[in-house]
């Protein structure tokens, strides 16, 4: 908690309900700041991690992300003006992705919107919006708070994520389809009182879920999870490991892949939506939303610029490369703004932001890759092919009840 | 269901008149629909005591141009001026009334000689200023930042006309157009009284005192659209409801259809267009376009909804300035009132309480706190002087506009307050005019409130929307909504909310009228391609 008496540099980052136990187990003491909160980056080994993500169970706490309860009579149609998405499609006990927009049609955030009642949601993102969302308030009957310290989060991805809820003590858990959410009630010996609502959810593309508790609970479910958790193979992870699954499950990330209109300076650099390949996600025909007359225009016009999956070729990932369109690295046609090695798809894959008129699927341009040799440095123009996203997207995503393990 | 009309006019205020004119004078079909049992607006004549009627709310004519008066042939419609180039005369308080008039300086030279010299030219300046803002007024704003060449041109038109003003002026212009009107009074003069009777017309019907930057500005603009209306300060018979009146009739003739007590409850949108609207009584009306001189937050927010806007044009009307600091005083006299030192004919013309320009300051601080002011500003007149029609013979109607008057106040509330401060603007007229109190036969005051609750004006601000230079132009009322379109298309705006602003002026309402005649096509209302 803010105190009045410092200055906000001198305020120490907040600690997470997870952070003891973070703490104990990180051996690099990598911690990185996260929405005013201390996180942890890497706890041993970025490669270890992710494989927790891929092949066993991951434990990743998204305390941090920024929570807002939407809530009141008119709650849904307040919602259906702020996002792209029908959210009047959406029925409690259900979660969905969306995107929002200024009326220009450029991005704001992304986030998840978990509907509790139909009078009553939860929005999560990444950063905080509460500015806008009560803007957008403005003659809508609906009450909106941010609850982000109220609610202590740990995203459990991998695997065998569903079978360690079982043995931890959800009955039933196995049953949540992906984007259900559902009140669950932990054993008695644990000594948590409140239900945790545990959503079929995540960032990583992989079977997974997303615990909601009271913060008084957290350290038990952490406790818990890490017991049962040792015959599955479980491992906290930091952000670096999840950053590489999330880029093989496509997912886009504010600050990397786009930047927030309401935080550009700089005149073009706003993201929409159609340019992100998040056009899936705008419904011109629910009726009006925020952002929808600049959006139908831009759909007219055709976008500028689009989002693209790339497939480079070679193993150095291609960090802040620039694309060329041709091997001379004469015409610029866009440039990269995530890339990782895919230890599961074995690719060396990144997201890109290509200019539209270059666009071909198929098509393949070149990538002005920089390489370290022992201090030498190398340019490297290697070849990259636009491909489908995501990069990887295992059946056991879908599947439900989740294979048991 | 009803029928269909090319354009509905929600509002019939004299912009909604005049634009619905206009229109029909295009070709087009047009129904306007006045909430009230009566069209005017706030520009409206009623009895307020038995056999006693007063001008409401606006009770002086001095903005309409004259263009607009002979195009609608209000003249031939009934209306008919029984003053005009009325005096102005600022009431001291502890000394002898000052006529004020730059072209007969006499009274004046015999206080201040500098100030006699002053004055002319003070006077001459502020008119070439005001002439060279003028043509402002007739113009659809341009949209900022747009590759279109009608944008571009009329902002370069713009551009030449202050450059048409010379070296000097235009210098003097930029210099004295952000500035405060008292640092501009006390360079040209000495007498409190004087000043204050200028800085008046500064700050009247605004949220600005002597000293609030961007007062000149306000003042200019106001001269500048008395300037197409001849300047001078007039009154028709019967009150500001027979302008009203003629408009009405006019519009008539021109083939609009009026109809009253049909009072709107939303704005229809289908497919993303404004479609009609929907009646308190349920009764839709279809329309190929809506036009509102309704004031942008009742537009917007109340008849249209959030729902159809987008948030980051919904958050610019919600930080539009539209908070009214202006109250009426309507009061019934059983015999004509005797202002001290002033003789009859001065009463012919107005009378202003604003003795200096601390004064004037002074009563504009309380406003700042949501507080009444202790000694307000007043512009007074006493129309039965000039017009029969408006209280019985040998009895007389006082109009006063009272400053500064806030909407709420911060302690207690106008119901306990309503009594005190009536009879404290009573003692105030009382100790210019002896025996004045003795006279009154009924009082009526018209706060803020009121006036948005009786003319359906939210926050009760005569000019829909503060005039200031932010509010101005092209960000009158907000961008995105300043070239009399809206975000939805069909639905249009046309009352003072919009470019060039109130004052029973109608020139929004022409300007609105030829713009929907330029971006729509008759018959079917639908808006020709980009």
């Amino acid at each position: 908690m803010l105190t009045e008496s410092e200055p906000h540099y001198r305020q120490p980052l907040l600690k997470t309900p997870f952070h003891e136990r973070a703490r104990a187990l990180s051996q690099v003491d990598s911690f990185i700041p996260w929405a005013g909160y201390t996180t942890v980056d890497v706890f041993t080994n970025v490669e270890q991690e992710y494989f927790a993500i891929r092949n066993a169970s991951s434990l990743y706490d998204l305390t941090p992300m920024v929570k807002y309860r939407i809530a009141g009579s008119g709650a849904t149609r307040y919602l259906n003006r702020l996002m792209t998405r029908d959210m009047a499609k959406l029925k409690p006990g259900r979660v969905a992705y969306s995107v929002w927009c200024n009326d220009s049609g450029h991005l704001i955030d992304d986030g998840t919107v978990f509907c509790l009642s139909p009078t009553e949601y939860r929005l999560c993102t990444a950063e905080r919006q509460l500015d806008w969302l009560l803007d957008s308030a403005i003659g809508f009957e609906v009450e909106i708070s941010e609850v982000t310290e109220e609610i202590a989060a740990l995203a459990v991805q991998g695997p065998t994520s569903c079978a360690l809820l079982k043995a931890f003590g959800l009955a039933g858990v196995e049953r949540l389809k992906p984007f259900e959410l559902g009140q669950f009630e932990a054993p008695a010996a644990l000594g948590i009182e409140a239900p945790i609502m545990v959503s079929r959810t995540g960032f990583t593309g992989d079977l997974g879920y997303e615990m909601w508790m009271r913060p008084a609970d957290a350290e038990k479910v952490w406790d818990g999870l890490m017991e049962q958790g040792r015959t599955r193979l479980i491992r906290p992870i930091g952000s670096r490991a999840l950053n590489i699954a999330r880029i093989e499950a496509g997912f886009v990330l504010p600050n990397f892949d786009f930047v927030s209109a309401e935080h550009t300076l700089r005149v073009g650099t706003e993201r929409s939506p159609l340019e992100l390949g998040l056009g899936w996600l705008v419904d011109f025909k629910k009726g009006h939303f925020t952002g929808r007359r600049a959006l139908l225009e831009e759909e007219r016009r055709g976008p500028r610029r689009l989002l693209v999956g790339l497939d480079i070729e070679g193993n150095k990932p291609a960090h802040n490369a620039l694309l060329y369109s041709d091997s001379s690295g004469k015409r610029q046609v866009g440039s990269v703004t995530s890339a990782t090695w895919s230890p599961t798809a074995k690719r060396n894959i990144a997201l890109a932001m290509m200019d539209a008129p270059h666009i071909k699927p198929g098509m393949s341009v070149w990538a002005e890759i920089y390489l370290n040799r022992e201090l030498v440095w190398e340019r490297r123009m290697a070849r990259a092919q636009i491909v489908e996203r995501p990069f990887f997207s295992p059946e056991r995503r879908r599947a439900t009840p989740p294979g048991d393990y | 269901m009803s029928a269909r009309y090319d354009c509905v006019v929600v509002g019939g205020g004299h912009n909604g008149l005049v634009c619905a004119n206009y229109l029909a004078r295009g070709g087009r079909s047009v129904l306007v629909l006045e909430a009230a049992d009566r069209v005017g607006g706030a520009a409206v004549t009623r009895e307020f005591a038995p056999d006693f009627r007063v001008s409401a709310g606006a009770h002086l004519l001095h903005l309409m141009p004259e263009s607009l008066v002979r195009e609608l042939r209000l003249g031939t419609h009934g209306l008919h001026l029984v003053a005009e180039r009325m005096p102005t005369t600022a009431l001291s308080v502890d000394g002898a009334p000052l006529l004020i008039d730059a072209a007969n300086t006499a009274a004046l030279d015999a206080r201040s000689p500098a100030d006699a010299v002053a004055l002319p030219k003070y006077s001459a300046l502020l008119k070439r200023l005001a002439e060279a803002l003028q043509p402002l007024f007739e113009t659809v704003p341009p949209r900022l930042g747009t590759d279109s060449w009608h944008d571009r041109f009329a902002l370069a038109r713009i551009g030449l006309r202050m450059r048409a003003l010379g070296r000097k002026d235009m210098r003097e212009l930029l210099r004295i157009g952000g500035m405060c009107v008292q640092d501009l009074l006390d360079e040209y003069f000495e007498t409190p009284l004087l000043k204050g009777a200028l800085g008046f017309d500064a700050v009247l019907g605004s949220n600005f005192g002597p000293r609030s930057p961007g007062s000149v500005f306000t003042l200019l603009y106001r001269m500048a659209a008395a300037g197409a209306a001849s300047g001078s300060l007039s009154l028709p018979e019967g009150g500001l409801g027979a302008l009203s009146d003629a408009l009405g009739k006019s519009a008539i003739d021109a083939g609009v259809v009026i109809r009253t007590g049909a009072p709107v409850e939303r704005i229809l949108v289908r497919e993303d267009r404004a479609a009609g609207v929907v009646l308190q009584s349920g009764e839709e009306v279809l329309a190929g376009c809506v036009i509102s001189n309704a004031d942008p937050k009742t537009t917007f927010l109340r008849l249209l909804g959030s729902e159809y806007l987008d948030t980051g044009f919904v958050r610019r009307i919600k930080h539009l300035r539209a908070r009214g600091l202006a109250a009426k005083l309507h009061l019934a006299l059983d015999r004509l009132p005797q202002f001290t030192g002033l003789d009859a004919s001065a009463l012919r013309g107005r009378l202003l309480l604003a003795p200096s320009l601390e004064y004037v300051e002074r009563a504009f601080n309380h406003a700042k706190y949501d507080e009444r002011s202790e000694a307000p500003i007043l512009e007074i007149t006493v129309p039965s002087v000039v017009d029969g029609t408006l209280a019985p013979a040998g009895k007389h109607v006082l109009s006063a506009i009272v400053q500064y008057v806030p909407h709420q106040l911060a302690a207690g509330g106008w119901e306990q307050e309503r009594e005190r401060f009536t009879s404290l603007l009573v003692d105030m007229l009382d100790s210019h005019a002896p025996g004045l109190r003795e006279s009154v036969r009924a009082a009526e005051l018209l706060t803020p409130a009121d006036i948005e609750r009786e003319f359906r004006i939210s926050g009760g601000h005569w000019h829909h929307a503060e005039l200031a230079l932010d509010q101005f132009l092209m960000t009158r009322p907000v961008p995105g909504a300043a070239q009399y379109g809206t975000p939805v298309e069909g639905l249009f705006l046309c009352g003072a909310g919009t470019h060039p602003g109130g004052g029973v002026m109608g020139v929004a309402g022409r300007n609105a009228a030829r713009q929907v005649l330029s971006v729509t096509r008759a018959g079917r209302g639908a808006e020709k391609a980009a």
